[in-house]
């Protein structure tokens, strides 16, 4: 492209955000957009792009920095200014409500009127579809938000911003929540809205999809912008070098793998979600000591279920679950995991620490009982203080001391605490959830040695992610969780491809099944 | 001290700035006298033994309640029957020195034990309707004090009542009251009881297990379940041994100089005196009598103030009012931290360069 038929519609010129923590999310970063073009904003977990594109979307004031919209330079108030200004945004998470329809979530806040005061809902159906047909969506308007699936449902999202005359989009990670085959409709209906004039902002961090689909793309590491490039005179190769600093190890050497006896079973283990919903449908499956078992799946086909239950975090579920031989339907939180069971759960800051709490504090509660850090009564601070010290340089964790507020660390900070709390017991089972979810890549990789390293010690490991990468470079064997089963399940990761896995993950392909299968 | 909590001290000291700087406009706008008014709140209390006698006094209820609220808050558990337990306590203090004819030494000593027996059984209750009802122990509690009012309301007419004088018991026998301590002044014994009540608060939240549970639970129940915790225990036992301090701060004060005869009708509201304490405490009840002393001179400034000019008492209320309000404002100067960590953030920034 030259210089002359250039035509800037977006500038961010030197932005620097601080987060009230302390963390230096942006550190001049500077980004331009042509009109018309898809452009990826690619880093890691914790790169920094959400926290820009929140910038430009109003909902983080910078501390430096301008923006600069068609050539004049401007200040982004809040999401309603940028709406106002023709930015449109579909966050990571979908922000629907499910018991509205589609043509009720597209209108919501800009509904048209009937007297000023109602809503006119066929005038509402009528504008829905025609956006929809405009920008050749195939939806059913009329549908309930709660009842359609998530590929769908991305779309009302991108549809909300265009009725909202958006003309700038940022789909933050659009792809993420998607299956193979979802993600390239939804590649389709990105191009075509290329070619209507509007310009993207596609942020990710899988570097096949920006190949497949972008023109320009700028790169982030660690809070600061690497440059941008054209993506067609850019191989992967290098992309991933800026992204990441050195070349990324996306294969780990490990050991084969040596099962040895059973120490968790599952048995005819359904899960209901208290609405009804059979959330895990009749599961049974052996882990054994030595291995590491990992379950890929789409968001909300169970996974939760199934952790909660092992983990005695819900205790209404029908079938069998067996610790160590123990039938644990009647043992508390506690009671399992004496059995000498880890847990890291998938949302650090719901359930995996006391952000206000300091670090010394979060690293004992699963073993404050444990004589060697108390007696009857009184903790043994000194201990106690001793131990969080060995954990914090063990773990890496970048801390001041040990007396710092965990919510005040970064992401991956708080990972690596809740890892040595839930590491340091020495446990026989782990279940990893989510374990390196939004950490950056330097923490991501020790934690997932360490969950190797446990696995050569004997230590049985239950893997869930959503990170295809770690599942397969991680997994002894893996399986595909849709609807409550394994549709698939493989004991040698090596002759299962990304897109076979993907089709399992969705339902268009099952394995052969009999009644009540157990996965050995 | 790390630079939040600094901040957090200094913000604190500027919402108790704001707070009497607002008070002293509005003396000036109902006064004939501001500037003697706002001189008399401020010295007051210090122009004679008998005034400063008066902080000490008043700051012995308030480290009790104060105590008791802290450790109940810092688990999270919003009970506010604390008025109604002190009320209780101080009822059965006086039923046990008027009616269990028990020798000098000991009666006082049984008093108060039977007294916090009293107020951990009563503030126990909204736990126990919470583990088994899940009715929120915010609603219940504040029933209960009327309860708890009136019961002792009921008590104290029909047995204790001394018919010569009306609604107030007989006269506590001298041989129970708690001795005093400064002479010409009326601090009593009860100062000690509570400076290591306040200590032994910080003791069970800060270096025991079952206060470890406490503060997890407190700050993220979700995360203390995960971990394993009890928290039905939690729940009971920090409302438990809110109610022992709430009782046991009634008693005390009852058997104090000051009251000669049972004669409480109304709740007292240090209970919600105690929620102010907590607040400037940050949940520390090592922090109690330093927040207690705070409001206590303020109070005794005020009744002089009262009685020596035109201003009336009520002014620290809304004193108090303000600083509890921009004390619990979390974005009170917000924009100020963020400039104090951003500024931080940009200095590690460079280092780092230079390294």
């Amino acid at each position: 492209m030259t210089c002359l038929e250039k035509n800037i519609i977006l500038q961010m010129n030197h932005i620097m955000k601080i987060y009230s923590n302390g963390v230096v999310a942006n550190e001049d970063v500077s980004i331009e957009l042509e009109k018309g073009e898809i452009h990826a904003l690619l880093g890691e977990n914790g790169a920094g792009k959400s926290t820009l594109m929140k910038v430009l979307f109003g909902i983080e004031s910078p501390d430096e920095g301008q923006i600069v919209l068609n050539g004049q330079e401007t200040t982004i108030k809040s999401p309603q200014d940028a709406i106002s200004k023709g930015i449109g945004m579909v966050h990571q998470h979908f922000m629907l409500v499910p018991s509205l329809t589609v043509a009720e979530n597209i209108i919501l806040g800009v509904e048209p009127k009937k007297k000023g005061v109602f809503i006119d809902m066929d005038k509402a159906v009528f504008a829905a579809e025609e956006i929809a047909k405009k920008y050749n969506f195939d939806i059913d308007v009329k549908e309930k938000v709660e009842e359609i699936p998530v590929g769908i449902k991305q779309k009302v999202e991108i549809l909300k911003a265009l009725y909202r005359g958006a003309d700038i989009l940022i789909l933050d990670e659009p792809t993420a929540v998607l299956t193979p085959q979802e993600t390239d409709e939804l590649f389709v209906q990105l191009k075509k809205l290329k070619d209507n004039g509007h310009t993207i902002i596609f942020i990710s961090h899988k570097l096949d999809e920006i190949k497949k689909i972008c023109d320009r793309a700028t790169i982030m590491r660690s809070g600061k912008s690497m440059g941008t490039y054209e993506v067609k005179d850019i191989t992967t190769e290098d992309m991933s070098r800026l992204m990441v600093g050195r070349d990324v190890i996306l294969t780990f050497e490990k050991e084969p793998a040596k099962p040895s006896k059973v120490l968790l079973k599952v048995r005819n283990l359904s899960v209901n979600n208290g609405q009804g919903v059979l959330k895990v449908d009749d599961l049974s499956f052996d882990l054994r000591g030595g291995e590491i078992l990992g379950i890929a799946g789409v968001e909300g086909n169970g996974q939760t279920e199934l952790i909660d239950s092992l983990t005695g975090l819900n205790k209404s579920y029908r079938g069998k679950i067996y610790i160590k031989d123990t039938d644990i339907e009647k043992s508390s939180i506690k009671g399992i995991r004496d059995l000498k069971l880890g847990h890291i759960p998938e949302d650090r800051m719901t359930s995996g620490c006391a952000g206000n709490l300091g670090i010394l504090e979060n690293l004992f509660s699963n073993q404050y009982n444990d004589p060697e850090y108390s007696g009857k009564m009184l903790l043994k601070t000194k201990r106690i203080q001793e131990r969080s010290n060995e954990l914090i340089k063990e773990y890496l964790v970048k801390c001041k001391s040990f007396r710092q507020n965990v919510g005040m660390l970064s992401g991956g900070n708080i990972q690596k605490v809740i890892v040595a709390r839930e590491f340091s017991t020495s446990p026989d089972i782990i279940i990893a959830n989510q374990p390196t979810r939004g950490v950056d890549v330097g923490a991501a990789e020790f934690i997932r040695r360490r969950l190797l390293e446990f696995r050569d010690a004997g230590c049985a490991v239950l893997l869930i992610s959503a990170d295809l990468n770690e599942v397969f470079s991680l997994s002894d064997r893996l399986a595909a969780m849709y609807k409550g089963k394994f549709a698939g399940m493989f004991t040698d990761v090596s002759a299962v491809t990304e897109e076979e896995l993907g089709q399992y993950m969705l339902g268009l392909k099952h394995q052969e099944e009999q009644e009540g299968m157990i996965y050995e | 001290m790390n630079n939040a909590k600094r901040f957090d001290l200094l913000r604190m000291l500027f919402a108790i700035l704001v707070a009497l700087l607002i008070s002293f406009v509005l003396i000036f706008f109902i006064s004939e006298e501001p500037l003697t008014a706002i001189f008399t709140l401020i010295t007051g209390p210090f122009r004679s033994k008998r005034n400063l006698g008066n902080v000490v006094e008043s700051m012995i209820p308030l480290i009790f309640t104060g105590t008791g609220v802290c450790i109940m808050f810092s688990a999270n558990q919003i009970n506010l029957a604390t008025d109604g337990g002190f009320h209780l306590g101080g009822l059965v203090a006086a039923f046990v020195v008027l009616k269990f004819g028990l020798p000098g030494g000991l009666s006082p000593i049984v008093a108060l034990f039977l007294a916090a027996t009293a107020g951990a059984m009563f503030c126990t209750i909204p736990a126990l309707m919470k583990v088994k009802t899940s009715s929120p122990e915010l609603v219940s509690s504040l029933m209960l004090n009327y309860i708890s009012q009136w019961f002792c309301t009921f008590i104290l007419m029909h047995f204790l009542q001394d018919p010569s004088v009306g609604s107030a018991s007989h006269k506590l026998p001298e041989n129970s009251a708690l001795p005093v301590i400064v002479g010409g002044t009326n601090i009593h014994v009860g100062l000690i009881i509570a400076l290591v009540v306040a200590v032994l608060g910080y003791v069970f939240l800060y270096k025991t297990k079952t206060g470890y549970e406490l503060r997890l639970t407190g700050e993220n129940e979700a995360f203390a379940r995960y971990s394993g915790i009890n928290i039905v225990k939690v729940i009971l036992v920090s409302q438990m041994v809110g109610g022992i301090i709430a009782g046991l701060g009634g008693g005390v004060e009852l058997l104090g100089p000051i009251y000669p005869r049972f004669s409480w009708m109304a709740l007292l509201g240090y209970g919600w005196d105690a929620i102010i304490i907590c607040t400037l405490a940050k949940k520390n009840p090592l922090y109690t009598p330093l927040a207690a002393l705070f409001l206590a001179y303020l109070r005794t400034g005020a009744s002089i103030m009262a009685r020596y000019t035109d201003v009336t008492l009520e002014i620290v209320q809304i004193t108090q009012g303000i600083i509890i309000m921009l004390v619990v404002a979390e974005q009170f100067l917000s924009g100020m931290k963020h400039r104090m960590i951003a500024k931080e953030a940009r200095a590690s920034l460079k280092e780092e360069e230079v390294a």
